[in-house]
C-alpha cells in the first residue's frame, strides 16, 4: 500500500528521499539520543533506521509521520541491542526499559539539542568539530575526513572516542552563556576552516562554511534576541560573500585591497549588513557584533579606495578594550596606518615586538606598511622574512611574490 | 589540530650494531614496541600517515640534463646514516604533542632492550588555509 504523497520511483523521488533522510537524521538521532542516553548505541540504531527506510519506503511507500517511523524503528533496535547484551553477559535484568518515544514526536526537533551536547566544554575544539559535523550537520565520516585532510579511520576514531566521552552527560537542552559561547566558537572554527582553505584540490571544504552557515542559522533561530548569534551569522554571510574574489584561478591568495568587488556575493552582503546593524544594535557588544561590523564596512566599499577606515580604527579600538588580542592590536595598526598614515600605523606595532615576537604578521604588516610608505628595500626584506614565518602554503607564496615585486 | 612529519634516519642512535645483526628476540622487541606505538596513535585518532622505505640499494637519483635524457645514478649513499627510513604523519592539538610521540618514538629499544633513542627529526607540515586577507 502507498501512504507517500510523492512517487519515490525514479531519480527525483530517490534524490527527495535522500534530501528527506539527511534532514531527518539529526532530529531523529536527537531523539534517539535523548531517549536512551547513549549517544554511540543511538547512531548505531539511527544508522540501521535509515538504512531500513532506505531500502523499504521507495518499495512499500512513505510513511504518513517519516520521523517517528524512524524514532520508532531506531528505538526497537536499541532496545533489542540492549536485550541481546544483556543475554549476553546474562546480567540481571536491572537496566528499566524505558517506555517507546510516544508515536506524536513531529512537531519537536531535537537537532538544536544534539548541537549544544556536541559542543560540550568536555571535548576539545578538534573532538567537538569533528562530533557536530557527524552529528548535526549531516556530513559522513567520509566527508569530514575529506574536510580536514585526514584518512577516514582517523576521524571515526576521534568521532566514537568524543561519543565515548559525552556517555551519560545530560542531554537537557543547556543554553547558559558559557555552553553557548562554545558553541559559536566551534562554529567559528568550522566556518573558518572551509573559508580558509584555498580552491582548487580544497574545494570541497567549502562544504564546511555552508554547514557552518546552516546550523548558525538554526541556533539564532533558537535565540533570536541573541547580539553575538546574530553577530556571527552576520559576520559569517559577510566574510562567505567575498569568497570566490579572495583566490585567484591557481588558489593563489587575493588580498581585500586587490579583490575584484563586482564577484561578490550582493545577496550575502544584503542579509549581513542588516543583521549586523541589528547585531550591534542588541547588547552586550562582543567581538562578533564587532568583527561583523568591521566586516559590513569592508562589504559596503565599491571599490578598496572606498573603505571607511575611520569608522573600521574605532570598531577596532572597542575590539582591543574587548579582547586585548594583540592580532587586533596589528588590525588596529592597519587601520591607523590607512587613515593617518604609514607611520601612524609603524608606530602602533611597535609595543608587538614582544607579544608576537618573530610572528609572520607582524613582519607582513610592517612589509605593507614600509611599502605603502615607498621604502621598498625594507619592505621586502620584512617580506622575505614574514615568508619564511608562515605555515601556509599559499601565504608563503603570496609573501615570496610580495617581496620580489618590491626587490 | 596541525600535522607534523616525523622523520626516522637509518641513523642507529646510541646503537652501534645495524639493526641486520640483532638477535631475533631484540629484533622482535623492537617490532612489537613501534607497533604498539601505531596502535596507540591510531586508537587517539592521530595518525594520518606511516611508510617505511625501501634500503637505499633501491634508490636512485634523478638530475635532468639539458641536451639529453636525464642523468641516473644510484644513490651517493651507500648506508649512509643520513639516509631517510621511514616516516609518519600526525595530525595533533600542538607542537608539544609531535614531540611527545617522537620522543616515544626514539625511546624503542635496542639490543638487551635498551633504548636505541634514535634522532626524529620533527617538521611541521605546510597548511593550505591562509588568512592574510587585510590588506
Amino acid at each position: 500500500m502507498r501512504t507517500s504523497k510523492t512517487s519515490d520511483d525514479g531519480t527525483q523521488g530517490l534524490m527527495a528521499l535522500e534530501d528527506l533522510l539527511r534532514e531527518l537524521t539529526p532530529q531523529v538521532l536527537g531523539a534517539v539520543v535523548r531517549w536512551s542516553g547513549d549517544f554511540a548505541a543511538a547512531e548505531d540504531a539511527v544508522q540501521e533506521a535509515l538504512l531500513a527506510a532506505a531500502t523499504t519506503w521507495p518499495r512499500d511507500g512513505r510513511p504518513d509521520k517519516p520521523k517517528a517511523w524512524l524514532i520508532q524503528t531506531a528505538s526497537r533496535r536499541l532496545i533489542d541491542e540492549i536485550r541481546q547484551e544483556q543475554a549476553r553477559r546474562r546480567r540481571e535484568e536491572k537496566a528499566t526499559l524505558r517506555d517507546l518515544p510516544p508515536e506524536d514526536v513531529e512537531e519537536r526537533d531535537d537537532t538544536l539539542q544534539l548541537l549544544f551536547l556536541s559542543c560540550h566544554p568536555a571535548l576539545t575544539p578538534a573532538s567537538a568539530i569533528a562530533l557536530t559535523l557527524r552529528a548535526v550537520g549531516g556530513l559522513t565520516t567520509a566527508e569530514i575526513a575529506a574536510a580536514y585532510l585526514v584518512p577516514e579511520a582517523t576521524m571515526a576514531q576521534r568521532i566514537s572516542r568524543a561519543k565515548q566521552k559525552l556517555k551519560g552527560a545530560s542531554f537537557e537542552l543547556d543554553t547558559s552563556e558559557e555552553r553557548l559561547r562554545n558553541v559559536l566558537h566551534v562554529l567559528y572554527l568550522i566556518f573558518n576552516e572551509g573559508y580558509m582553505s584555498s580552491s582548487g584540490p580544497d574545494l570541497h571544504r567549502s562544504d564546511l562554511s555552508g554547514e557552518a552557515i546552516r546550523l548558525t542559522r538554526a541556533v539564532h533561530t533558537l535565540l533570536p534576541g541573541s547580539g553575538q548569534v546574530t553577530g556571527l551569522l552576520a559576520l559569517m554571510l559577510l566574510t562567505d560573500a567575498r569568497r570566490s574574489a579572495r583566490t585567484g584561478s591557481h588558489g593563489e591568495l587575493i588580498p581585500l585591497a586587490e579583490q575584484d568587488r563586482t564577484l561578490w556575493n550582493k545577496e550575502l552582503i544584503t542579509e549581513g549588513v542588516s543583521r549586523a546593524v541589528t547585531a550591534f544594535g542588541t547588547p552586550p557588544l562582543g567581538e562578533y557584533q564587532l568583527q561583523a561590523a568591521i566586516a559590513a564596512l569592508h562589504d559596503e566599499a565599491d571599490r578598496a579606495e572606498d573603505t571607511d577606515w575611520p569608522q573600521i580604527l574605532a570598531l577596532y579600538g572597542l575590539l582591543e578594550d574587548l579582547s586585548g588580542n594583540p592580532m587586533v592590536k596589528l588590525n588596529r595598526a592597519i587601520a591607523a596606518a590607512m587613515v593617518d598614515g604609514p607611520d601612524a600605523g609603524l608606530k602602533l606595532l611597535e609595543p608587538l615586538d614582544e607579544e608576537l615576537a618573530g610572528h609572520y604578521r607582524l613582519d607582513a604588516t610592517r612589509g605593507h606598511l614600509y611599502a605603502l610608505r615607498g621604502d621598498h628595500e625594507t619592505a621586502a626584506e620584512h617580506f622575505r622574512a614574514a615568508a619564511r614565518g608562515t605555515t601556509s602554503l599559499p601565504e608563503r607564496n603570496y609573501l615570496m611574490a610580495k617581496a620580489a615585486s618590491f626587490s | 589540530m596541525t600535522k607534523f612529519m616525523l622523520l626516522v634516519n637509518l641513523d642507529g642512535g646510541n646503537c652501534e650494531t645495524p639493526m641486520l645483526e640483532w638477535d631475533e628476540p631484540d629484533m622482535k622487541a623492537h617490532m612489537q614496541f613501534l607497533n604498539d606505538h601505531l596502535e596507540r596513535l591510531r586508537h587517539s585518532g592521530e595518525l594520518v600517515e606511516v611508510n617505511a622505505l625501501t634500503w637505499p640499494k633501491h634508490a636512485k637519483v634523478v638530475r635532468a640534463a639539458s641536451v639529453s635524457a636525464p642523468v641516473l645514478t644510484d644513490g651517493p649513499y651507500a648506508e649512509s646514516k643520513e639516509v631517510l627510513a621511514g616516516y609518519q604523519i600526525v595530525d595533533v592539538e600542538s607542537e608539544q604533542r609531535a614531540l611527545e610521540i617522537a620522543a616515544e618514538l626514539s625511546s624503542a629499544p635496542g639490543p638487551g632492550g635498551v633504548p636505541i633513542e634514535q634522532p626524529i627529526e620533527v617538521r611541521r607540515i605546510m597548511e593550505s588555509d591562509a588568512d592574510l586577507e587585510d590588506f
